[in-house]
């Protein structure tokens, strides 16, 4: 079984009292080429997640594996055939753009020219910089030498933790435009983000907060799944607004969403009663609303 | 001037060769939500560098609750709030010497900082854990309990720099309510992101681009004026025009 294989993984660190469920019984499929996309906010447990999957760290239990290779017994396999961009810069900041870049062709024992192809449209955008030391490079450059750094050996298998995190909405626009392109070059890519809005640039996405699973789908079966009925209400004072819905009857839940409110209906309740001047409108839900109304639901 | 927050007027700040912010004018009223967006390396952080009184600028004019940059940038600094994802609050402090210890700086008393913190624990919902260390709250907590301590010693403008960064949907709009409610008592706020629906939740906003203002206007009044039906879109339109690299 190629592709990323995960059965009841779980994770924990011990804490001055009691310990941190990292992860908990975490279950996944994800086939050869699909984009993956692991979404939830900060301290989810992502990153534990994919350390354990790149074979840096070990589950307490459970099982996985990475191109059919088993994470725990055949990691020296593993570690040659992935790719891993951690969240936090690690290259070698007093070596060149150029010199990162041969130094991990190095190891892997190939070349920059061997696979110059898959590198080719993230690299030629910071190629001008090539005797720039790594640490003199801005965010996105950065970025983009990890990137290239990460494919160079050609992987059969990618992890990239939160690349987009912290870039402004054109770069992160780009990014996945190459990731999508990486994709039908038939590399599996498994990606970890906090921005919500990324989903639908996914094949399925599994959203992820405090150690759990709470929903894996594609992007347009997550929204599917929302089951309630849905408002979208704006008006002259949001606040006040925001404030009423949050205590009128029929509504199970109500926050702001962009420049409207969001309210989300109880069973019972078909619609709102609210006073003139206040535009209601039924909306399908985003993904944002299904994390949310999933988060609800497991705090519960 | 009186009911202006801040005024810029050709504001410039320039590093050797390398002009960071480029002649930026722009007012921001009293009790206004105003967010300041950009690309990375727009200038945004340099610009808020200098409205916080922390950094001179090269030419140009500026003021901040009515004081001036150049000359008063110690009132400045005693009349605004200030809050980043980066740094925020002590880990190793209790939530309650966190609020202890900034009140202090602002040189509240003990009894006024007193009153205030049981009021302020209990909005937050957090008496419970008032001896706890900071660094033990989640993160959207901590969050909250930040921008509340921003605002503790009540400033008349708080500079929030990606107060939400990598925080759960839920906090994220809580926090947001927290904005809303501060804005209602009269503290202006003055907010970057990179989330595009909280560029809707500001009265105003403005877009920077290559050091430069490129647009400036109510998030509806922005959209409408290119024609399109997201801040998203708005945003992506205008930075595609940078040239130059970031930061």
């Amino acid at each position: 079984m190629k592709g990323i294989t995960i059965n009841h993984i779980s994770k924990s660190f011990p804490l001055k009292k009691g310990k941190l469920e990292a992860l908990r019984d975490i279950n996944l499929e994800i086939p050869e080429c699909e984009l993956f996309g692991l979404i939830g906010p900060d301290g989810a447990g992502k990153t534990t997640l994919f350390r354990i999957l790149t074979t840096l760290m070990l589950p307490d239990s459970g099982t996985a594996s990475v191109n059919g290779l088993d994470v725990a017994k055949e990691f020296m396999q593993i570690r040659k055939e992935v790719g891993y961009m951690p969240g936090r810069f690690s290259l070698y900041t007093d070596l060149t753009v150029e010199e990162n870049l041969n130094f991990f062709a190095n190891i892997f024992n190939t070349t920059v020219k061997a696979n110059y192809h898959l590198i080719k449209e993230v690299y030629k955008m910071i190629e001008p910089f090539k005797k720039v030391r790594a640490g003199k490079l801005s965010g996105g450059m950065k970025q983009k030498l990890a990137l290239s750094c990460a494919l160079i050996h050609r992987p059969q298998t990618l992890f990239l933790d939160e690349p987009t995190t912290g870039v402004d909405a054109v770069s992160r626009k780009e990014f996945w435009e190459l990731l999508r392109s990486l994709r039908s070059e038939g590399i599996t890519i498994m990606v970890s983000t906090p921005y919500m809005d990324e989903a639908s640039l996914c094949d399925r996405v599994g959203l992820i907060q405090q150690g759990r699973i709470m929903g894996v789908d594609t992007p347009q079966q997550l929204r599917r799944a929302f089951g309630k009925k849905l408002l979208s209400v704006k008006g002259p004072d949001m606040l006040q607004l925001l404030r009423q819905l949050q205590h009128m009857e029929g509504v199970e839940n109500a926050y702001p969403f962009g420049e409207h409110h969001h309210a989300v209906l109880k069973a019972s309740a078909n619609t709102l009663h609210l006073p003139d001047g206040i535009e209601v409108q039924e909306v399908e839900p985003d993904i944002e609303d299904c994390f949310i109304s999933l988060m609800r639901s497991h705090e519960g | 001037m009186k009911d202006k927050a801040i005024t810029a007027n050709n504001l410039t700040k320039q590093f050797g060769d390398f002009t960071a912010v480029d002649r930026i004018s722009f007012d921001v009223n009293k009790g206004e939500i105003f967010g300041f967006l950009g690309a990375n390396g727009a200038g945004k952080t340099t610009a808020m560098r200098m409205f916080c009184g922390l950094s001179l600028p090269t030419s140009g004019q500026a003021t901040v609750g009515g004081f001036d940059v150049y000359r008063e940038n110690e009132k400045i600094k005693n009349a605004i709030g200030y809050m980043s994802q980066r740094f925020s609050l002590y880990d190793d402090l209790s939530v309650l010497e966190n609020i202890r210890f900034y009140a202090g700086i602002y040189g509240m008393g003990s009894k006024a900082i007193r009153v205030k913190a049981e009021h302020i624990l209990k909005g937050l919902e957090l008496e419970a854990e008032k001896n706890m260390l900071v660094g033990s709250l989640p993160l959207g907590w901590k969050q909250k309990l930040a921008f509340s301590v921003a605002i503790f010693h009540e400033p008349r403008i708080v500079f929030l720099d990606e107060p939400t960064g990598g925080v759960d949907p839920i906090t994220r709009r809580e926090f947001w309510q927290l904005i809303y409610e501060a804005a209602s008592e009269g503290i202006t706020v003055f907010v970057t992101t990179h989330y595009m629906d909280e560029a809707e939740y500001c009265n105003r906003v403005s877009i920077m681009v290559d050091g430069r203002i490129e647009a400036l206007d109510t998030p509806a009044g922005m959209k409408k004026n290119m024609g399109v039906s997201s801040m998203n879109e708005v945003f992506l339109q205008l930075a595609r025009k940078a040239t130059r690299t970031e930061n």
